[in-house]
């Protein structure tokens, strides 16, 4: 039996009648064809599935699109603002962390929540953060620079706004 | 996953009533075990009930100077709360070591503490603590009682968890020797000092969590690492699996157990 559900995607509001056991990455990629989010693993493993649910990181594989009725959700094409890139994806690309680039999508939307958390993260904790999404490159260390580098960069946007 | 029914009540009444309703329906709270079984095809619910919406499940607050915790909130929420961090910094510590952040993100209390898993960390500090555990019939099930065996409690199959009260102690630590992959406890050791005496719960080590007697009676007669080293270690009801062998597990309870005594002072 089909049930209906709403929610509001990169500040876009969305409905559509899905299946109950319709996960939210399959109403993101098959519903909304927001194909940046990526099924890797598919077991909750690899983290590159990863989008905000009302601004926390989860993994859209292990969640129902239903559990997500009414809530705000971003996807990694939700991240730029008036076509400039987010500092995130900025630091990604300049400092190229990532080699094919799969996981990279799940790898920037759990950066960017650790930074919301912790705007000054040391390079243990950002390895420590880094444990729900994995790297087949085994890519990390310029993954690490890349989450350190964006961490200043919005350190230093936070004060110049001040 | 096998197609099933959805239901989203609002109230821990209508959650109750649509359980008892239905046998062949299940709970669903952080998701972050139960999805990965629908997926699987490992059950086959013809309802799932989402405790996702019902504010009364969900929340801190101090109580007889020790802490409740309802049964769906997060574990992110418990790892970031000051209140835990004041009253119970242990819990905090112990939740901020579950799995991964995403996970951290979604999974909730009662559903770990309701599915026992043999290597989940929530079910040592129940039983490490003395908590009690409360559900939707009014019952207040002490930790001792609640985990009955692998994947088994206490709870009856039209009950739901509601909250967990914990004590406050006198000093507790939780320590884990983790597996890499999935940080699931390969053995984790909660150690509490507490005003009924000392108390410490192994997780991982067997097929559900238990009470090392022996290290809680060399512990109440000296809070020692010697204490511990004076112990051995019964290896012959603990698991041996890819990950340990049995000796190695009896060998790491009491690696566990030095390192829980460090950092609970």
């Amino acid at each position: 039996m089909a049930i209906a559900v709403s929610m509001t995607v990169n500040g876009k509001a969305v409905g559509a009648e899905i299946e109950p056991r319709a996960l939210l990455v399959q109403f993101l990629r098959e519903h909304l064809r927001l194909t940046g989010t990526r099924v890797g693993c598919d077991t909750g493993q690899c983290g590159a599935c990863t989008v905000h649910v009302n601004g926390r990181a989860v993994k859209s594989c292990l969640v129902l699109a239903a559990q997500a009725q009414g809530a705000q959700v971003v996807t990694i094409e939700g991240l730029a603002r008036d076509g400039e890139l987010h500092p995130m994806q900025v630091a990604f690309s300049e400092h190229h962390g990532l080699q094919c680039g799969f996981c990279t999508p799940g790898m920037i939307m759990s950066a960017a929540d650790l930074l919301q958390r912790n705007p000054d993260p040391t390079e243990h904790e950002v390895r420590e953060w880094l444990e729900g999404n994995l790297c087949r490159c085994t890519g990390y260390h310029n993954i690490v620079k890349a989450i350190l580098a964006a961490a200043q960069t919005m350190r230093g946007m936070a004060k110049a706004a001040e | 996953m096998y197609a099933f029914d959805y239901h989203r009540p609002a109230s821990l009444a209508e959650a109750a009533q649509l359980l008892a309703g239905n046998p062949e329906a299940k709970l669903l709270a952080g998701g972050q075990t139960y999805i990965p079984t629908l997926k699987q095809r490992l059950a086959k619910p013809a309802a799932v009930i989402d405790l996702g919406r019902i504010a009364e499940l969900r929340g801190i607050r101090e109580e007889a100077g020790g802490l409740t915790i309802g049964a769906t909130t997060r574990h992110a929420e418990v790892a970031g709360s000051p209140l835990v961090e004041r009253v119970i910094p242990a819990l905090a510590a112990l939740a901020e070591g579950i799995g991964d952040p995403q996970v951290r993100n979604c999974g909730t209390l009662g559903g770990s503490i309701a599915n026992n898993d043999p290597a989940a960390d929530y079910p040592a500090a129940v039983v490490g603590l003395g908590a009690t555990v409360r559900t939707s019939k009014g019952r207040s099930i002490a930790g001792d009682d609640f985990f009955t065996g692998m994947f088994e409690t206490a709870l009856e199959p039209d009950e739901i968890v509601t909250a967990v009260h914990f004590p406050k102690p006198e000093k507790a630590a939780y320590a884990k020797f983790p597996n890499p992959a999935s940080r699931y406890a390969i053995v984790g050791v909660f150690l509490a000092k507490t005003a009924g005496g000392v108390r410490v719960a192994v997780t991982g080590a067997a097929p559900c969590v238990f009470r090392a007697t022996a290290l809680e009676q060399a512990l109440a007669q000296s809070w020692s690492a010697a204490a511990i080293d004076g112990v051995t270690i019964d290896a012959s009801n603990l698991n041996s699996d890819i990950h340990a062998q049995a000796d190695y597990r009896a060998h790491l309870i009491k690696v566990m157990a030095k390192r829980a005594l460090a950092a609970a002072g």
